[in-house]
């Protein structure tokens, strides 16, 4: 074992305390995330105790302040699931499409404008988002689709498949600029046209960093909150239409906490919880995408 | 809320709020236990209210009154700033028993007292008028509480049927646990029957709302009302705060500070007492949303 040694000169003296003070930084963020765990784990359990987690997970009622309340988050569950698949529907094939185009088609200038354009895309608060939803979104879906309210699981959808955008665009732009060009070079060379070559060997090559770019969407379209509850609609119903007035895992907790009390508190916290689990899953997949990424260029 | 939620600080969020419960829910059983020693040593100080008071008063109950109090409160620091209020939302109901069974000194209801409630006494401070509204665009001036109660069911789903345009009607209502929705359908006798196509977060937003689509019916405390939306009738009888006060409008509902009559109020209870219904509360509870009885 090392042995431990006083600090002599000054330069020492302050090389060990900035180690100290990089350590403790390091440390803060772990330590955030432990408390944070145990905390979710601690207060999300009794509630699911108390309900019973088969009537909790697949309850198809939610009605918190009722005399005989209810609290089946099936709804709530089923509305995230289909709202990130839908946002995923729509926005992985344009956001790939579009990395396509930035990486290889674009000429210099019009990427530069593009590029600026996707980033500003992503530094928008989340609540302009919602707010443009709900002065434009909701009225437009209501008025194409001849619906009396646009505030619905559709409007969701479109909202946060703009959202996920930048996240799929960036990190594929990345992914797609990595390809060693003696691929693609070759494939042209076989005579196979730009298209074919993009389609065939550029995405193909780049398919690990694409993936972790769409699971980082799909993660941020599950956390949403506000945006999503601005255009949703909120009510408890089953996602049986796109037309539907909507609640996601997210907005069910926002839209009750600030008067909850009692067993429905507790409840949001058993919310948070699923959905703290879901965002886990989501991160361990893009870790495990990542990592086998990484195996493949070896 | 109104703030962006990430995946990682809604997280952090959620630990904060609940940090904060853990402190209410502390904050509320030290209460009650200073409640019942402030009600032990009452009795003697009681006119001297040049002398400074100190202590703490226990209220509880009715959560739609939670603005009301928190004006009452600070106004009455303003006063007496030794004098602690706490304040437990946790429903009418529990409100009166706690006044019944002496853990608050003052109970708080957003309902009338029933016949079978005896032993305590109800003083309105003021009354809470929910307005119903409709797109400046729609055609329909007048709703019975019936017709009301029709459409939030859903038993009634054209506007046609109410005298409007044909369409189908889109209720805008607030998130389960607010105090006005509890209002509105307990005074319309809709509660837990409501099928809305939207349910909003906050006062603003149900206006905003309706001021959006020609087809939408929310309701919103009187105060809230601006010229974006319009306030229909209820049975002929428009919502101001003089038709709320000499109760011909009928959405509303009395804010009622219940005290045991068995238990003499601690000095400091009184005085907030005789402070909420003073003439000088009555600005206090206007701004909060509600209308003032005593003027």
């Amino acid at each position: 074992m090392k042995k431990f040694e006083l600090p002599r000169t000054p330069a020492q003296w302050l090389e060990a305390v900035m180690n100290a003070i990089f350590f403790l930084c390091g440390i803060l963020a772990v330590g955030c995330v432990a408390v944070i765990t145990i905390y979710m784990f601690l207060s999300g359990l009794p509630a699911i105790g108390k309900i019973g987690p088969l009537k909790f997970l697949f309850g198809t009622e939610w009605a918190s302040t009722a005399s005989e309340p209810k609290y089946g988050i099936l709804p709530f569950v089923l509305s995230s699931i289909y709202g990130t698949l839908g946002a995923s529907l729509i926005g992985v094939p344009v956001g790939l499409l579009t990395a396509v185009f930035l990486s290889k088609a674009a000429a210099p200038g019009v990427r530069n404008v593009v590029v600026t354009a996707v980033e500003l895309l992503s530094g928008i608060p989340s609540v302009v988002f919602g707010l443009l939803g709900m002065q434009v979104l909701v009225p437009a879906v209501a008025k194409v689709f001849g619906k009396a309210s646009g505030a619905c699981l559709l409007s969701a959808i479109v909202v946060l498949s703009i959202m996920i955008l930048p996240s799929i665009v960036s990190v594929s732009v990345t992914a797609l600029n990595a390809v060693p060009p003696e691929y693609e070079q070759g494939s042209l060379a076989l005579g196979a046209t730009d298209t074919e070559t993009w389609f065939k060997i550029s995405i193909p090559a780049a398919r690990s960093g694409i993936a972790a770019g769409i699971v980082l969407g799909i993660g941020r379209a599950i956390g949403e909150a506000m945006a999503v509850m601005m255009v949703a609609g909120n009510s408890p119903n089953m996602p049986d239409s796109l037309f539907r007035s909507v609640t996601f895992l997210t907005t069910a907790i926002a839209k009750e906490m600030s008067y909850a009390s009692g067993l429905q508190k507790q409840a949001l916290f058993s919310i948070a919880l699923v959905l703290f689990v879901f965002i886990m899953v989501i991160n361990v997949l893009l870790n495990a995408v990542l990592k086998g990424g990484n195996k493949d260029e070896k | 809320m109104m703030k962006k939620i990430t995946r990682r600080s809604f997280l952090s969020i959620c630990g904060v709020a609940a940090a904060a419960a853990a402190l209410t829910a502390c904050g509320g059983a030290a209460s009650s236990t200073a409640a019942s020693s402030a009600a032990a040593s009452s009795t003697a100080a009681s006119a001297s209210s040049t002398a400074a008071l100190s202590g703490n008063v226990a209220t509880g109950g009715s959560t739609s009154m939670k603005n009301v109090i928190a004006a009452l409160t600070e106004g009455f620091a303003e006063i007496e700033p030794d004098v602690t209020i706490s304040y437990d939302p946790t429903g009418s109901g529990a409100g009166i028993t706690g006044a019944t069974d002496k853990t608050l000194d003052i109970g708080l209801s957003s309902r009338a007292l029933k016949a079978d409630e005896t032993g305590v006494t109800g003083t309105i401070v003021a009354l809470d008028g929910i307005a119903i509204i409709v797109n400046k665009d729609s055609k329909v001036e007048d709703l019975t509480v019936d017709q009301l109660k029709q459409m939030f069911t859903g038993e009634i789903t054209n506007w046609s049927e109410v005298g409007g345009d044909d369409g189908e009607i889109v209720l805008v209502g607030r998130e389960a646990g607010s105090g006005t929705r509890d209002g509105f359908e307990s005074i319309v006798d809709v509660k837990d029957s409501c099928k809305y196509a939207q349910e909003l977060t906050a006062t603003g937003a149900v206006i905003s709302a309706v001021e959006a689509n020609p087809l939408a019916i929310g309701y919103a405390s009187l105060s809230a009302i601006g010229d974006t939306v319009k306030a229909v009738t209820v049975g002929g009888v428009e919502c101001s705060e003089e038709t709320v006060k000499d109760g011909s409008y009928e959405v509303q509902r009395p804010f009622v500070f219940v005290t045991n009559d068995s238990v003499t109020l601690s000095a400091q209870a009184q005085a907030f007492f005789d402070f909420a219904t003073s003439t000088d509360a009555a600005d206090l509870i206007r701004t909060a949303g509600a209308v003032p009885v005593n003027e």
